[in-house]
């Protein structure tokens, strides 16, 4: 018996996905292409098969994400999780926020914060600067999106700066698509053995 | 400043702290422009023509009230018989185009309310899987696309 997640948590389920996925043994060689870089250098997964049907996206979409989320200056690697987060909060996709989350945790050495803003969203009792990144995400991830000139401004003044803000805006965003693919295209399910 | 897609809808400086960062991320902005070519207008389209996902594309930017990006691509679907798809209100008059309108509304406006439901009705109305991966892609990317878009606007306007 597998068992759909439905509630935001840092450990990570399995993702079984509506859509069959690429068969790596009959894969067409621009497939193959596409599937040899893997976002964050994971192993091929699923998700990432399932993905494969449209080689020529995924090919630039794979190194787009590990260069939102890896490329060297600007905005902190936490930080750049934070956003992913806030915009999986917003989407509700379970296996996204588990996933950063959990990055995030890793990097802080702080389970906290996650822990408040899965309880209480962007009200979560964390320090301003994290907190103004984390309503920043959450409004951005809106449809539409809600942000003015006085949520530039905030961010200004928890110091974030044109590159920080960018950066923010790049991870925040990519979370908004990435979530619409796996929270529609599969599911998160409890991946404890029953046994 | 740039022939990209997304820093043109932004209407972004060519100078200052935004063009500077931008530049500091130039590799990425080629990518979500590749990103683009490949949503908008792939080597193959599958059977999602490059009309029907430009009208598409239209359609999720004014969800998203991006009036730039959604002339943008209300120009590049054309005078065809698809455009009329990029207006919220239409609704498709066939099973195949009245599923892929559910879709790319439900996954625009509420991503969170999707489930596999919304799958199981593509899949009924004739959509290959090929397709409902290619479809995603659209409806993730654009609104990827029209966020980015607001946040360079505003970046820009307060030089």
């Amino acid at each position: 018996m597998t068992r759909k997640i439905e509630k935001f948590t840092t450990r990570v389920p399995h993702w079984s996905p509506y859509v069959t996925p690429v068969d790596l043994e009959t894969a067409s060689d621009s497939q193959r292409a596409a599937l040899s870089e893997t976002p964050s250098n994971t192993k091929v997964s699923d998700y990432v098969l399932v993905l494969a049907h449209d080689s020529q996206a995924l090919s630039a979409r794979t190194p787009l994400f590990n260069g939102i989320m890896y490329d060297k200056g600007g905005l902190s690697r936490a930080e750049r999780e934070l956003g992913a987060v806030a915009a999986s909060f917003v989407n509700r996709c379970i296996y996204c926020a588990a996933v950063h989350a959990s990055r995030y945790n890793q990097i802080t050495g702080d389970e906290t914060v996650m822990q408040k803003i899965f309880f209480d969203g962007p009200a979560a009792d964390i320090d301003p600067r994290a907190r103004s990144i984390l309503r920043f995400g959450v409004k951005l991830s809106q449809c539409p999106p809600e942000i003015g000139a006085e949520d530039i401004a905030e961010l200004h003044e928890a110091r974030l700066d044109v590159q920080d803000i960018l950066d923010l805006t790049l991870s925040t965003a990519l979370f908004g698509w990435a979530n619409r693919l796996m929270h529609t295209l599969g599911e998160p399910i409890d991946n404890r053995s029953p046994e | 400043m740039s022939r990209h897609v997304l820093e043109t809808a932004a209407d972004v400086p060519a100078t200052g702290p935004l063009a500077e960062a931008l530049a500091v991320r130039g590799r990425l902005m080629e990518l979500t422009q590749a990103s683009h070519d490949a949503a908008l207008l792939p080597e193959e389209p599958g059977g999602l023509s490059h009309a029907l996902r430009a009208a598409l594309a239209a359609r999720i930017a004014r969800l998203n009230g991006d009036v730039a990006l959604a002339a943008h691509y209300t120009a590049l679907a054309g005078d065809t018989g698809e455009a009329a798809l990029a207006d919220p209100e239409a609704f498709g008059n066939d099973t195949r185009i009245s599923a892929i309108l559910s879709y790319v509304d439900r996954v625009t406006t509420a991503p969170k309310d999707a489930t596999r439901a919304d799958i199981e009705m593509l899949r009924a109305a004739g959509i290959a899987e090929g397709d409902i991966v290619r479809l995603a892609g659209l409806v993730a990317f654009v609104n990827y696309q029209v966020r980015v878009a607001l946040v360079l606007r505003k970046l820009g306007n307060t030089e």
